[in-house]
């Protein structure tokens, strides 16, 4: 395959990749000013990338002799990938607006740009080596981004956190790979597949842990957790939002081509990591979010909890698993950045940022539109009908019900009363106590017109596109098999 | 299909839709436009409901108005009713515009909010009833628990955020543990339709442990003795009209749902946990019972007999013959009426004194004289007096228990008894003694609007006393489908007569044939 052509298929991330760098050099010369327009040109580059997404890229195969795959099941993760960076950039301007001594620099959206063409290439990997190339790129951009706000300990704090801990994982990952690569001789997946199928070894279960620890790490599943609430309270809101949305599709998107694609023969091995994953994300993230008063805290224990269904589905290592997971992603995407944008609106009367539980007191009386947003988007987080929340949870719970894994299906279920307490909890100060002082208004038609969106979409009304995203996840998780 | 008043009109859609439009409209008007919104959307779906009933086609075919708009993912939109749905959903829709009537005055705060979430309610309600797909029916029926959160936690008494978490986490826990099996079940039978479900025969080990999830869901909704402890306090809790939807047609819901998930689909299994039930059952009555009889607050009585009106339900239903089964579907409609208009009732007295308390009342016969008369004929009907609606249900549900079990039905007949104790005393209380207390004295008699809303309650409860073939009818086929359907399990009755005659040849079905008396 020529060079050219190998080129064509990865075009989304050859679009992102020079349009970060165009964008990198215009913010050096146009400084400060150039802010804005870098901003929506960064905008315009995701949607250019997502309609690469239509040639090639979504359903060549391989390109770079099995480096990158390029199919619909990294095409859809894709497509989450520029959504939610896009909206990432849309929402920081009016945040670091009233952030005292730092304002938004035009290296937030090329940073953002950056990372998404490192997710990119995660989520199309083919190679192990691929694979780790775009989680650095992804995660090298990201530190710096928790650490946007140079000036605020709390960001600061949080982005030697996550770098400290990120090293570690890509530690465990980076050891695992070697393992991998010293027991079955390669490191592209088809034929790390075709080792797990031969001769049991003792060093592949090892890299197989390893692997998976260093990927639990990145989708922040229970034990390696310990970063997310911290890292998430002390990021700007606006990059908590972009670290709970995008980054988390791309690893959890990368986890399962790693497990279906490199280890699919060895299903049952990691099967029980998955399991074990799965259910201690559910309980911790359920029972340590109960004590939290702050609501950036808040969402990063219910993120851990979510991605604790979504590893139910991926726990069944089916077809209807995949697609549950990728459905799961669509609709968890949307509930968390309808989620974060709300808390961007959480300001005092002097515009200052409020993150606390109890400032919400009473928002249905001061705020009534922006208050039955949040209780949609919670009451989709716990997963009650008829909300689209409900419908993810239903389709991971059903493929792992036909797999035959009916303990973790009563026990996943069991656990999502846990986590609809502290859900309730916030519908219940923001519609049962006495109004607290009412926020600053003045949002962005923007932010208004995306929360409104984001709920419509968890609505019932959601229901229309139920049928074809099952027809799209399903199609997407079958170019895995 | 047939039964349609056009051919092909979605009457159960437009059903739904009705509220559902409205309950979003409410949110955008005043407070006096709110109310006069809800009225219009219920009574709207009110007279549609008795579209509904005028054109159901009795002895036509099991399943009528059906509609199929397409697959939504992994579930459809599939509707349609039998003769217990149908009865269910005219509880619901002839209810309904009574619950806004009655919040007329008595809400003050947020009343777009209330409308708007009574109306929701009474979408999901329908939907419950109507839904043919398994998973679109589990939707409805959870969903449910949104707008009554938030019924009982902002308009409720003082400790309504308790009540409000408590209603919630208990149903959801037990419902949680039915999807898991609704999951298996769907991925046995290939199907998520209900009706194809319904007869086809699930494996007896598997039986169990899906009756028992579903048990687990409908026990706590029903509610059944030891899992009813949510009920008290959601109903003290919640306003008036609130208590009379949740009394009136959600505790229906687990009825309903024995009736239609539980017996026909697990019947092998449904016959070996007879015995779980009856016990429960003969617990709750008498349990519950003596505990109505020391209660102190009004509503707290009525919740606690309600739990004992429900027990009579589940023990006729266990009866796997005709009478149990039409005498519990009957308790439960004469049920959703006069408990419900007891609430009412309460809820009358309560916005004038602004107490619960029974000792605070007394002597109200003298003051209040057409209150009195409403309320003694509630208090009849809730007691089974003949000529009520609630002799009938209660009286049939008995007999057929007798059939299969003596003990049952010997200790749940005790039920009536103390009912009839604590109803009369929580009557003679209330209503007559001397008229002492001042701010008693005070308190005018009924205003036309709440004769408006009690009179026609009353006139269904003498109705369903007097004639209670208008509603026996519409269900009769479809019970004796059900026996049909669970017959060949039947649990043999101990009731054997031994002297004078020779024994039932065959036991098993006895019950079954001897519950054919059309």
């Amino acid at each position: 395959m020529s060079t050219s052509a190998n080129l064509l298929l990865t075009l989304p991330e050859v679009v992102l990749a020079l349009g970060a760098l165009a964008l990198m050099l215009v913010s050096a010369w146009g400084g400060q000013a150039s802010t804005k327009a870098v901003s929506w040109t960064a905008v315009a580059v995701l949607a250019g990338a997502g309609i690469a997404l239509v040639g090639p890229s979504s359903h060549g195969g391989l390109a770079f002799d099995g480096l990158y795959h390029a199919d619909a099941f990294g095409a859809f993760a894709k497509v989450l990938i520029y959504i939610a960076a896009a909206v990432a950039i849309i929402m920081a301007p009016r945040f670091f607006e009233r952030t005292a001594g730092d304002d938004l620099r035009p290296e937030y959206p090329v940073l953002i740009l950056l990372s998404a063409a490192g997710m990119g290439m995660m989520v199309s990997a083919g190679d192990l080596l691929t694979l780790y190339v775009g989680l650095e790129l992804q995660s090298l951009a990201a530190y710096v981004l928790a650490s946007f706000m140079r000036r605020d300990t709390r960001s600061a704090e949080a982005g030697l956190k996550y770098f400290v801990l990120g090293a570690l994982a890509s530690g465990i990952l980076l050891y695992g790979i070697s393992l991998i690569y010293g027991f079955s001789g390669s490191t592209t997946f088809d034929q790390i597949s075709a080792a797990y199928a031969g001769s049991k070894s003792l060093g592949l279960t090892f890299g197989l842990v390893f692997v998976f620890a260093g990927l639990a790490f990145k989708i922040s599943a229970v034990p390696f957790h310990m970063w997310t609430p911290d890292v998430y309270e002390g990021a700007p809101t606006p990059v908590t939002a972009f670290f709970a949305s995008a980054p988390k599709v791309a690893a959890m998107a990368m986890a399962v081509r790693v497990a279906i694609e490199a280890m699919g023969p060895a299903t049952d091995a990691w099967r029980q990591i998955v399991i074990f994953a799965a259910l201690a994300s559910i309980i911790l993230g359920a029972v340590a979010a109960i004590g939290q008063s702050n609501i950036k805290r808040l969402l990063a224990y219910s993120s851990i909890n979510n991605v604790g269904f979504m590893l139910v589905g991926l726990a069944a290592g089916t077809q209807a698993g995949v697609a549950s997971v990728l459905f799961y992603l669509t609709v968890y995407v949307v509930m968390t950045l309808g989620s974060f944008l709300v808390v961007l609106q959480m300001r005092d009367a002097s515009g200052q940022p409020v993150e606390t539980i109890a400032s919400l007191s009473g928002l249905s009386q001061t705020r009534p539109g922006l208050a039955a947003a949040l209780a949609i988007f919670m009451f989709s987080l716990a997963g009650i009908p008829p909300l689209l929340g409900f419908n993810a949870k239903l389709a991971v719970f059903k493929a792992a019900v036909d797999a035959g894994l009916y303990p973790l299906a009563v026990a996943g279920f069991v656990a999502s009363v846990i986590g609809a307490y502290y859900y309730l909890r916030v519908v219940k100060v923001m519609y049962f106590d006495d109004p607290a002082p009412e926020f600053k208004r003045g949002g962005s038609v923007v932010e208004g017109g995306l929360i409104a969106a984001a709920a419509v979409f968890v609505s019932p009304i959601g229901w229309v596109l139920l049928a074809p995203l099952g027809v799209l996840t399903l199609s997407a998780a079958q170019s895995l098999f | 299909m047939s039964g349609g008043i056009v051919s092909g009109f979605p009457i159960l859609s437009v059903m739904l839709a009705i509220p559902a439009v409205a309950a979003v409209a409410c949110l955008f008007v005043s407070a006096n436009t709110a109310r006069w919104l809800a009225l219009a959307a219920t009574l709207v779906d009110f007279i549609l409901g008795i579209g509904l009933w005028t054109q159901f086609d009795i002895g036509g075919p099991q399943w009528q108005f059906v509609e199929h708009a397409g697959s939504l993912g992994v579930f459809e939109w599939k509707l349609g009713i039998d003769g217990f749905a149908l009865l269910l959903i005219m509880l619901s829709v002839f209810l309904m515009p009574i619950c806004i009537g009655a919040s007329w005055v008595a809400i003050t705060k947020r009343v777009p909010e209330y409308m708007a979430a009574f109306l929701l309610t009474e979408v999901l309600m329908i939907g419950t009833f109507a839904a043919q797909d398994l998973f679109l029916f589990y939707i409805f029926f959870e969903a449910g628990l949104i707008p009554m959160y938030l019924i009982i936690g902002i308009w409720g008494g003082a400790n309504r955020i308790y009540a409000s978490y408590k209603f919630f986490l208990y149903t959801l826990l037990g419902s949680v543990l039915m999807l898991v099996a609704m999951l298996w079940m769907v991925n046995a039978a290939g199907t998520s339709d209900i009706p194809t479900l319904m007869n086809t025969d699930f494996p007896a080990h598997a039986q169990t442990w899906l009756w028992l999830a579903f048990f687990a869901s409908f026990a706590v909704k029903m509610p059944m003795w030891p899992v009813h402890t949510w009920l008290p306090d959601a109903h003290v809790q919640a306003p008036t009209a609130g208590s009379v939807i949740l009394a009136g047609v959600l505790l229906k819901l687990g009825g309903y749902g024995f009736l239609r998930f539980s017996l026909p689909m697990f019947p092998e299994a449904s016959a070996q946990l007879t015995w779980l039930v009856l016990t429960l059952s003969a617990v709750a009555v008498i349990y519950t019972s003596l505990v109505a009889l020391v209660q102190s607050d009004m509503k707290k009585l009525i919740a606690y007999s309600s739990v004992a009106h429900m027990a009579i339900v589940t023990i006729g239903l266990f009866a796997f013959n005709q009478q149990g089964i039409e005498g519990a579907m009957m308790v439960m409609l004469s049920h959703g009426l006069a408990s419900g208009a007891l609430f009412l009732c309460v809820g009358v007295i309560y916005d004038r004194l602004h107490t619960r308390e029974i000792d605070r009342y007394g002597g109200l016969a003298i003051n209040m004289p057409r209150y009195a008369l409403f309320f003694l004929l509630f208090t009849m009907a809730s007691i089974g007096l003949p000529g009520t609606s609630g002799f009938v249900g209660e009286f049939l549900s008995l007999m057929g228990t007798y059939k299969v079990s003596t003990w049952a039905a010997l200790l749940c007949t005790t039920g009536i008894i103390l009912g009839a104790a604590y109803m009369l005393y929580l009557y003679r209380r209330v209503v007559f003694g001397d008229l002492v207390k001042d701010d008693v004295k005070a308190m005018p008699d009924l205003s036309l609007r709440e004769i408006a809303l009690l009179a026609p309650i009353a006139a269904v409860i003498l109705w369903m006393g007097v004639y209670p073939e208008s509603f026996m009818a519409p269900m009769r086929g479809d019970v004796s489908a059900l026996v049909a359907r669970v017959a060949r399990a039947a649990p043999a009755g101990d009731s054997k007569p031994t002297i004078g005659k020779a024994p039932a040849v065959l036991p098993a079905h006895a019950g079954a044939h001897a519950g054919d008396h059309k």
